[in-house]
């Protein structure tokens, strides 16, 4: 399985909008554990380390 | 008491007093093994040596074992290895066996954990023992070893002061009470700790990671009703108890505190009695009864050798490598590299394989070092975050486990030690059977309950084939050492261990396998060349 690179989220304004809507009233710190605790979560979905391995890689490219 | 002035520390049991020896007034003596130090790995390493035949010397600064609860979790591998030297009884009936871990963070637990092991094993997964207790108990077994002809001594109250690296010995400086004297040994083992002097003087480095952090020990003694679990406390929600806190019995009702207080600390103040007592008194709760037993302040560095054989002087234990304590891997590991070294040494000693067969000693145990310094490394960047992220993904894995199973397996308070499979490494021989990967070439062998007994205790000491429902060929040498076989039926195996950790799918077959418990080789079926070839490369001898 390859890191899926391309569009692939139905209603991508609508994630988006929930994305934000989840940070919405919280201080900075309360944030950061937030997106924390979200990417273990998603990590632990996908499982694959090919997969994570390149997801990382993609992120620390932008 | 004739202490010389210059210890390091009191003594729990002053087993090997200092007494005058001839040789101190003689010319310089050869002998075939000296082993500087006198801790876990030293005593094992002579007791094993001395039971095969091979003549040691053990040298010592103190004159016995120094008071300390230290090392105090030994692990299944250790017990295995303690039965095969004779001390793994005592130890069992000594120790407290646990199974369970509880993680807290903060005032909330986030989960528990059972190290259970699975059935079959003739030792727990981990006992708890002050580390006096593995000393004496090593040091009461060489005596009765002694009393049985092995040619094992011990000169406490001697002091390792210089050394003088020659091409097929070294030759030692000693000093004693009654002044210095030298002997030369053919070939020396360094088992003198994390600060050894025999490193030190050779001018060998010792490189690694400094962890700035100190972490304060209080050995507690009282009869309270706390489980016989070792409990973890992740930010601890008591006074002034620092980033994490443990706490773990041991025997004679002493309970191990282990409180983590940072870097910049004044040591001397943190270790007096009444500071010690503010912070086990918030933890136990006001007025619980208890005394103070022992307390240390330690640091820690993982780091190791380059390489554990330096001509004729091999490092062993601590002196080789350090790491965290997170996971018990310090006294563990060492007993493994004593028991990877004794056999290769008495074969060389014997001139049954080359002197090189060493070189894969200190390969091997490299590897584990390795091995050992990654997950010990892994355990304190959990522990101790080093930056805000990694403190803010280390508290959401923590927030996480309370609910989710999924972030449990990434709370780490430590990997327990286990030992390591030499995979790829060149005493390896041909896996050549469809078999378990638990028992694949290089890994040490997995006990299993037997009709009668247990299989370690079939498999000890030397070279064993082992067939498994079938017949192994006829050879009881190769190369001048002897090979022992083991052959088991399914009446052998009523419990179906041996067939589910041996076989696998495959109907039958025969393993290879090393004096310290590591396969070198496994068929579904071999020929005696087969058998043959496989020695020769576990005996260092390929190419």
């Amino acid at each position: 399985m390859a890191l899926n690179l391309d569009p692939n989220i139905v209603d991508p304004d609508g994630f988006y909008d929930e994305l934000l809507a989840a940070h919405q009233g919280l201080t900075r710190q309360q944030s950061d554990a937030l997106n924390a605790r979200l990417i273990l979560i998603l990590a632990n979905h996908v499982g694959n380390r090919d997969v994570l391995r390149a997801a990382l890689a993609a992120a620390g490219k932008s | 008491m004739n202490a010389p002035s210059r210890d390091r520390y009191a003594l729990a049991f002053r087993l090997y007093p200092y007494a005058r020896v001839p040789a101190q007034s003689q010319p310089a003596q050869r002998h075939p093994v000296v082993i500087v130090g006198g801790g876990p790995i030293g005593m094992a390493t002579a007791l094993d040596l001395g039971r095969k035949g091979t003549p040691v010397l053990v040298l010592d600064d103190h004159e016995g074992v120094g008071q300390g609860s230290r090392a105090i979790c030994f692990a299944k591998r250790t017990l295995e290895i303690a039965d095969r030297l004779g001390a793994g009884q005592r130890m069992r009936d000594k120790g407290v066996v646990w199974n369970v871990g509880k993680v807290f963070h903060g005032a909330e637990k986030v989960f528990e954990f059972n190290l259970q092991p699975e059935d079959g094993h003739k030792n727990p997964a981990f006992i708890n023992l002050q580390q006096p207790y593995f000393e004496k108990f090593f040091v009461d077994e060489i005596r009765a070893a002694q009393n049985d002809g092995a040619p094992i001594e011990i000169r406490g109250g001697n002091a390792v002061t210089g050394t003088t690296v020659g091409k097929d010995h070294v030759r030692l400086d000693i000093d004693t009470p009654d002044g210095p004297y030298q002997i030369e040994a053919e070939w020396l083992i360094a088992c003198d700790g994390a600060r050894s002097a025999v490193r030190d003087m050779m001018g060998l480095s010792f490189e690694g990671r400094v962890f700035e952090d100190n972490f304060l020990i209080a050995d507690v003694r009282m009869t309270a009703d706390f489980p016989t679990e070792r409990w973890f406390w992740f930010e601890p929600p008591f006074k002034d108890s620092g980033q994490s806190a443990l706490l773990h019995k041991q025997p004679d009702d002493i309970w191990r505190i282990d409180f983590q207080l940072g870097w910049d600390i004044d040591r001397e103040k943190e270790l007096r009695a009444d500071n010690v007592r503010a912070r086990v008194d918030a933890m136990l709760g006001e007025g619980t009864e208890y005394e103070l037993e022992w307390t240390s302040i330690y640091t820690f560095q993982c780091r190791r050798m380059e390489a554990f054989r330096h001509g004729r002087v091999l490092f062993a234990g601590d002196s080789a490598h350090q790491v965290s304590p997170f996971g018990a891997r310090g006294a563990n590991s060492g007993v493994q590299d004593a028991e990877n070294l004794v056999w290769k040494l008495d074969l060389v000693l014997r001139g049954l394989a080359p002197e090189t067969l060493l070189d894969s000693y200190s390969e091997e145990r490299a590897y584990a070092a390795d091995e050992n310094i990654l997950n010990s490394t892994r355990a304190t960047d959990f522990l101790t975050p080093k930056s805000d992220i990694s403190k803010i993904f280390r508290n959401a894995v923590l927030e996480l486990a309370g609910a989710h199973a999924f972030a449990r397996p990434l709370v780490n308070s430590g990997r327990l030690s286990v030992p390591c499979v030499y995979d790829g490494l060149p005493l390896n021989g041909p896996d050549a059977l469809d078999g378990p990967a638990r028992t694949r070439v290089g890994a040490p062998c997995v006990d299993a309950a037997l009709a009668d007994g247990y299989l370690l205790d079939r498999l000890a000491g030397d070279f064993h084939v082992l067939s498994i429902n079938t017949d192994a060929p006829d050879i009881d040498t190769v190369d001048g050492i002897a090979i022992h076989h083991v052959a088991l039926t399914p009446l052998d195996d009523p419990h179906r261990m041996v067939r589910d950790r041996y076989l696998g799918a495959a109907p039958h077959a025969v393993y290879l396998v090393r004096p310290d418990q590591h396969v070198v080789a496994r068929w579904g079926s071999a020929t005696r060349e087969d058998i043959r070839a496989a020695m020769r490369v576990a005996l260092g001898k390929k190419g």
